[in-house]
């Protein structure tokens, strides 16, 4: 019967029949021994058709049920129609719970069914009460139109805004015009195109006009993210990031963040660059937004904040070196996300970052930068590029620090590079070389930091080893999940914030999350680390925390156990600046699971408020998705 | 005093088109052998002895049981004399009975609702009961088809098949049919190609039936691609059965075989097939085309290919064009004039802003509407309505009031959607439904519970216990106040009582009752003054999937998984109509706005119209490619739209019975429909997440039913969906399963967000 089932998955519905064998396994399964093979025969005829016919009585259940899905209980309903018992007890929390097995030339597919500890199932604690069902009332439309909020889609969407940018002509034409593209349109500008040209709809779009409210919101939020409220640029901050409506701004927002680069690096304005660089995250966190063509604004501004050789007015003193470290991973993500096979962003990123590298005479704080820039596009990257210049690069260092004072600021720098290489490069000598980890070895493959370098990767590997026993010890599946459940439950509990954001808001800032955050499926370079992190903690569904966690309870890969850990975050982001912790990528996560962080931040209020509320938002989200199926019913 | 005798009411009013539907049944069933004429075409004439009709309903049992006794011993002649001298008319229950066990073989899609409940009741029952002779007292609710208690029909249905060719010929006689048709002139091909799909479907069951599996197989794999697209399901279906048991038991094939496939071809087109058929002595064919196609052949010019695509896609072919003929009232009922009152109250009420103003067009209106009777409506008291209580006269008036501030819709003046999302339903919110002044809502789950939900500032309480009722001081001017618990308040109640999912919510216009109707086969009534459940209507014995409240109250129409649609009145526990004739599941259920017909979708894609009065069905409209899963009335009565699985919305025009609009847009299955109440627009809500509206008022400004068209019921649809789409309103991931217009047009939608 299972296999049956199994089968009729197939997509080629009119000739599939249950095969034979299953006929015979399942006859075996009740003690029956030989079966002829007639038999097995017009069995397997029989319970084909009945299966079929159960399926499309229960298609009647899924339509009336107005779902997409068909359910097991549609499947009890039908049978429930035919005067057949329905089946009970099947449930399962996989999507297609059947087992391969093959052996002696028999392939079957069965249902796994363990034997299950009754005392294990009591001492279960509780699954969590779902959310009771709730009526939330918006506009979906106005007079005609539909408002840009969280609620709705977003106006445009980003294929259109896709398609509008790589392919003006197609809607500059007017006697061209698809129905798909007019369709879209009609919706939302239906009310004031009525009665006009047509052409007048299709007029250029690179000049938009913002409507007052537009322009005031603008305003507001630009104010907002560089004055010196922080509270208020954290929400402001927020709304670039989910707001659905900000595409006809995005010109606006990627002009202001360029000259606003250019002017104060001239100036060495260092918080102002941060706050920018901030916005520039926010942006690329809005997954209605779709920024490729601003990249021509948004790239050079951030590399300036990577490579540029004063950042602030006293180098000697203030931390640059975390907004370079945090431009660069804003490099390297939107080189994940934006380059393509034309634009080419990573290789001549890379490029950009190796010449300047390479260059005699770029100062300390150049250099710095182009080294986090190119550690953080991954570990080939630093495989291929930084580990065969570690011996030059150590050469250099030595000369700094052993040498003649020449100044203080170099030999900062000097000391910043340092720790910038050995913490890249150790995670990936640790991967890469085999133990044993031999100090006069290293010295004399890499120099100067051999040494150094030796004892970072035994660290690393100590390290990986206890986080993989970790993974081992604990079950798998559950692993994942919890620890978020209970860390923002109580924050739920205990939120005062400010924004206390209406629960539609939450999943709609969860669905629409592109993929840009990377996918468990590649590879994990350290930066992609802590992206997939923030993914799990809040930015996404839930369905993708499990699908991470499960691969990684059926992949043997030490490369994935390794990323899971929540250690080298932690460690990473107490190493940053203070005025910093905020604006990191995961930063939500940081807050999160560790709540003295925020504390020790200076001017962390409006910092807590917002951790707080992306808190509650992701307890909402997990209280609702917790009750879904595959969720609860462990 | 509403509870008619059905037979009384038939035999009252016996029109002449009845005979007329059942004529060619008869000689089809009767005289197999002889070489009938096309039967049904206008020009037949109809030798009809119906008009000696039986007095009284009891004799004519006694007459049918001495019949079917006869029949069964096969004195065929006695039986013919029996039948010519009691003047007994050939209604299906007689047919049933030659074929020897008493199977509703042909009367299906007659109209005539006697006809339709005596073949079903004949289907339980082979000997009548005498329950059975009037349906006011409704016999154990017709069995699916399918069970198992009937196989002996079963069997008999199947025998038709029995008669059998070379096997291997079928082939080969469908392949030069293809082939002929595919060479006749263009005019007639379209005509012609109508042939193919029933065709494929009756050999492929004759070889099916006589167990060449192999060349039935090879017969299906050859010739199912030929079929028109909209018929992949029914095709699915029937390539699952490839044996002989299987037939027994399959609705599907049963209703291909018991209901005649129905074709309407023009005289032309209908002269060269049969032509071509006696040339090449394809008597096979030919046979088929005989017993189980229903050609409805009309003198003029042939169909276009868009003209005949329009109208197919049921399970049974096209309706008659004589089914669609009768005469509908559809215009509305006069109002009741409760203008002295509207002063008073009106002052009372609104003591703000200024009266005089107001109410004087208000006058107007409401005596425009009133005062003169609609010639097309339907007479005031042609079935009995409830009296109109004090509570409803201070409704009519806040309708009234709020008419006045309602806003005029149009193209240039669209709707503003306010969108009910009910979150954390888990898949599991199946229906929905808004009150008439929009401050309730109530929704059904799939976890067989009913939530009802005040969207207005006043919370829903319950009426104290008996005891504390004693207490109150019944003389005082706010007792209605005192009898609420007000410790009971709160914005949502749970009413628990099905043990199915909720499929159908209807609330009662007067807001004190909402109905349920569950997977359980029960429709509940639920009291909304103490929240809990007043009465379970048993009848349906499956899954039923919708139910609605007339919309003067008092009434309620159910259908379901039985293909019965009931009509029930609150205060009787058993229905007092059933409507029978639909070939596949009742999905959708709907009250004309007078309340004297209901209109009735299904998975057999097409949509009836039924006469409440006579249980006649007095409309069947095909179009639809998919089940039909929303219907929706025009205000003023007029016409209808209805939406199904296929994504389309159709408009009807009910007085001629003709499809005046296609609209398309939608991408998947249609859960709702609704005229704003002006009737100038029509909003549509589906499964893809979207909330269209449809200039309803060009679709149908722009009509006109030339008395060509309204005769022939040859249709030219325009193709201007674009053009009548207003507006696309797309949800973040809320499939919308519901849409109500409130009492000053502002459209309010509601779904379950489902992330």
């Amino acid at each position: 019967m299972h296999s049956a089932m199994a089968e009729e998955r197939r997509p080629k519905q009119c000739t599939v029949v249950v095969p034979t064998e299953s006929m015979k396994a399942m006859a075996e399964s009740i003690g029956v021994g030989q079966l002829q093979e007639e038999s097995c025969v017009a069995l397997s005829d029989e319970v084909s058709y009945r299966i079929k016919e159960i399926a499309q009585d229960a298609l009647k259940f899924m339509h009336h049920g107005k779902r997409r899905k068909l359910t097991t209980s549609d499947i009890d309903n039908a049978l429930k129609l035919k005067n057949v018992e329905p089946l009970y007890g099947f449930q399962s929390q996989d999507f297609i719970p059947f087992r391969f097995a093959s052996g002696g030339g028999r392939e079957l597919h069965f249902y796994e069914e363990k034997e299950v500890d009754l005392s294990d199932i009591i001492n279960t604690p509780l699954p969590r009460v779902p959310l009771d069902v709730s009526l939330k009332a918006h506009w979906l439309s106005i007079d005609g139109v539909q408002p840009a909020i969280p609620e709705n889609p977003p106006p445009a969407p980003k294929e259109q805004q896709k398609a509008e940018s790589t392919e003006p002509l197609k809607v500059v034409k007017p006697g061209q015009e698809e129905d798909g593209i007019q369709n879209k349109t009609q919706g939302a500008t239906s009310a004031e195109s009525k009665g006009k040209d047509k052409g007048l709809r299709l007029k250029p779009r690179s000049t938009h006009e913002l409507s007052v409210e537009q322009q005031l919101y603008y305003k507001e939020i630009t104010e907002a993210c560089v004055g010196s409220c922080e509270a208020k640029r954290a929400e402001a901050l927020q709304s670039i990031a989910t707001d659905p409506g900000l595409y006809q701004m995005l010109p606006r927002f990627s002009t202001f963040i360029s000259e606003g680069v250019r002017v104060n690096v001239v100036q060495n304005n260092l918080a102002l660059l941060i706050y920018l660089m901030r916005m520039v995250k926010a942006l690329m966190d809005n997954p209605t937004l779709y920024l490729e063509k601003y990249l021509h604004e948004l790239i050079p501004a951030v590399v300036t904040c990577i490579v540029s050789k004063q950042l602030c007015l006293r180098p000697d003193v203030d931390n640059h070196w975390a907004l370079r470290d945090f431009a660069a991973r804003l490099m390297a993500q939107s080189c994940k996300t934006f380059s393509t096979t034309t634009n080419n962003i990573q290789s001549r990123i890379t490029k950009t970052f190796t010449k300047s590298w390479l260059d005699e005479k770029t100062q300390w704080t150049t250099r710095y930068g182009c080294i986090a820039g190119l550690s953080e596009l991954g570990a080939d990257v630093i495989k291929t590029l930084i580990l065969p210049r570690l011996t030059i690069e150590g050469a250099r260092i030595r000369a700094v620090m052993d040498g003649p004072v020449v100044s203080n600021i170099d030999k900062i720098g000097a000391d910043h590079v340092q720790s910038l290489l050995l913490k890249h490069c150790a995670s990936v000598i640790a991967k890469t070389r085999n133990p044993p980890d031999n100090v006069e070895q290293y010295r004399l493959d890499y120099g100067y930091l051999g040494p150094m370098l030796c004892s970072h990767v035994v660290k690393a590997r100590t390290q990986a080893a206890l986080q993989a026993q970790q993974v081992n010890r604990t079950t798998l599946t559950i692993t994942q999940p919890r620890p978020t459940l209970t860390v923002s439950q109580s924050s739920l509990g205990g939120s005062g914030g400010p924004r206390t954001p209406s629960i539609i808001k939450v999943p709609s800032s969860l669905t629409l999350m592109s993929p840009r955050p990377g996918t468990p499926t590649q590879p994990s370079p350290p930066a992609t680390k802590y992206i997939v992190m923030a993914t799990s903690s809040g930015a996404s569904s839930t369905q993708q925390v499990i699908t991470l966690s499960s691969s990684q309870s059926g992949g043997t890969s030490t490369v994935q156990s390794a990323t899971s850990g929540l250690q080298p975050l932690v460690k990473l982001e107490s190493g940053g600046g203070p005025g910093l912790t905020a604006s990191r990528p995961m930063q939500k996560y940081i807050v999160v699971s560790l709540p003295s962080s925020a504390s020790l931040d200076g001017k962390g209020s409006g910092l807590t408020a917002i951790s707080s509320s992306t808190a509650q938002l992701e307890a909402g989200m997990k209280l609702e998705r917790s009750d879904s199926p595959g969720a609860s019913t462990h | 005093q509403f509870i008619l005798k059905m037979a009384a009411v038939q035999s009252g009013q016996s029109e002449t088109e009845e005979e007329k539907e059942i004529q060619p049944e008869t000689s089809n069933d009767g005289s197999r052998t002889d070489g009938r004429p096309p039967a049904g075409s206008p020009g037949v004439p109809a030798p009809s002895p119906g008009a000696v009709k039986p007095s009284a309903p009891g004799e004519e049992e006694t007459l049918r049981a001495v019949l079917r006794f006869l029949q069964k011993n096969n004195l065929s002649e006695s039986v013919e004399i029996l039948r010519r001298e009691a003047g007994l008319p050939d209604e299906p229950e007689d047919q049933t009975g030659s074929e020897s066990s008493g199977t509703g073989s042909g009367g299906q899609e007659a109209g005539g609702g006697v006809g339709d409940a005596g073949s079903l009741l004949s289907r339980v029952s082979a000997a009548p009961t005498p329950a059975a002779a009037t349906v006011a007292a409704p016999p154990p609710p017709p069995s699916k088809v399918g069970a198992g208690d009937d196989r002996p029909d079963v069997n008999v249905v199947l025998s038709a098949y029995s008669q059998q060719g070379d096997p291997v010929l079928y082939d080969v006689y469908y392949s030069g049919l293809k082939k002929f048709i595919e060479s006749v002139l263009d005019c007639h091909r379209a005509e012609l190609s109508q042939v193919f799909y029933p065709l494929f479907v009756h050999m492929y069951l004759e070889l099916v039936y006589n167990n060449h599996e192999a060349e039935s197989k090879a017969f299906f794999e050859k010739f199912s691609g030929d079929q028109e697209c909209y018929y992949a399901d029914d095709l699915r279906i029937l390539s699952s059965l490839s044996k002989k048991e299987h037939m027994r038991g399959n609705e599907t094939l049963l209703d291909f075989r018991t209901s005649k496939f129905v074709l309407r071809i023009s005289r032309d087109s209908y002269q060269l097939l049969k032509r071509h058929l006696q040339e090449r002595q394809n008597n096979q064919i030919w046979t088929i085309i005989q017993e189980h196609l229903y050609i409805d052949i009309f003198d003029g010019m042939p169909r276009s290919k868009s003209q005949i695509d329009a109208m197919s896609g049921s399970l049974a072919g096209e309706a008659k064009r004589d089914s669609n003929k009768a005469k509908v009232f559809y215009g509305l009922l006069k109002e009741p004039e409760i203008e002295v009152p509207l002063d008073d109250e009106d002052e009372e009420v609104e003591n703000e802003e200024g009266k005089p103003k107001k109410k004087k067009p208000k006058k107007d209106s409401l005596g425009n509407k009133s005062k003169k009777q609609d010639p097309n409506a339907p007479q005031q008291n042609r079935i009995p309505l409830p009296e109109l209580k004090d509570s409803d006269k201070l409704d009519k008036i806040m309708n009234l009031k709020e008419a006045t501030k309602r806003v005029r819709l149009g193209r240039d003046t669209l709707p503003s959607i306010c969108f009910y999302s009910f979150l954390n339903a888990y898949q599991g919110l199946t229906a929905v439904d808004f009150t008439d002044d929009s401050s309730l809502i109530a929704g059904g789950y799939a976890d067989s519970t009913v939530r009802v939900w005040s969207v207005t500032p006043k919370k829903l309480r319950r009426v104290k216990s008996a005891a504390d009722l004693s207490l109150i001081d019944k003389e005082s001017d706010d007792v209605l106040e005192r009898i609420m618990d007000e410790k009971t308040a709160s914005e949502s109640k749970i009413l628990h009582g099905h043990s199915g999912p909720v499929y159908g919510i209807s609330f009662s216009p007067d807001r004190n009752y909402l109905l349920s109707c569950s997977e359980d086969g029960t429709v509940r009534l639920w009291s909304l003054q103490t929240f809990t459940c007043l009465v379970g209507y048993k009848g349906h014995n499956y899954p039923v999937w919708d139910t609605q409240f007339s919309p003067y109250g008092y009434y309620f129409i159910s259908g379901g998984h039985d293909r019965v649609a009931r009509l029930w009145a609150t205060d009787h526990y058993q229905p007092l109509r059933m409507f029978a004739g639909h070939l596949a599941d009742i999905t959708c259920t709907r009250f004309h706005p007078n309340s004297n017909y209901v209109a009735t979708g299904s998975s057999d894609r097409t949509i009836r119209l039924w006469d409440v009065l006579t249980g006649n069905c007095v409309r069947i409209l095909t179009g639809h490619k998919g089940p039909i899963h929303a219907i929706a009335f025009s205000p003023n009565g007029k016409f209808m739209a209805s939406g199904a699985t296929d994504g389309r919305v159709l408009l009807w025009d009910i007085g001629h019975g003709i499809m005046i609009g296609d609209l398309k847009g939608h991408t998947d299955a249609i859960y709702t429909l609704k005229f704003s109440r002006d009737g100038e627009i029509l909003a549509s809500g589906s499964m893809d997440n979207t909330v269209r509206l449809w200039d309803a008022f060009k679709a149908f400004d722009e009509l006109e039913t030339d008395d060509f068209t309204a005769t022939t019921g040859h249709i030219h649809l325009p193709e201007n969906s674009q053009e009548l789409l207003l507006g696309t309103y797309l949800t973040k991931a809320t499939p919308v399963i519901h849409l109500h217009f409130t009492r000053r047009n502002l459209l309010l939608a509601a779904g379950a967000y489902n992330p």
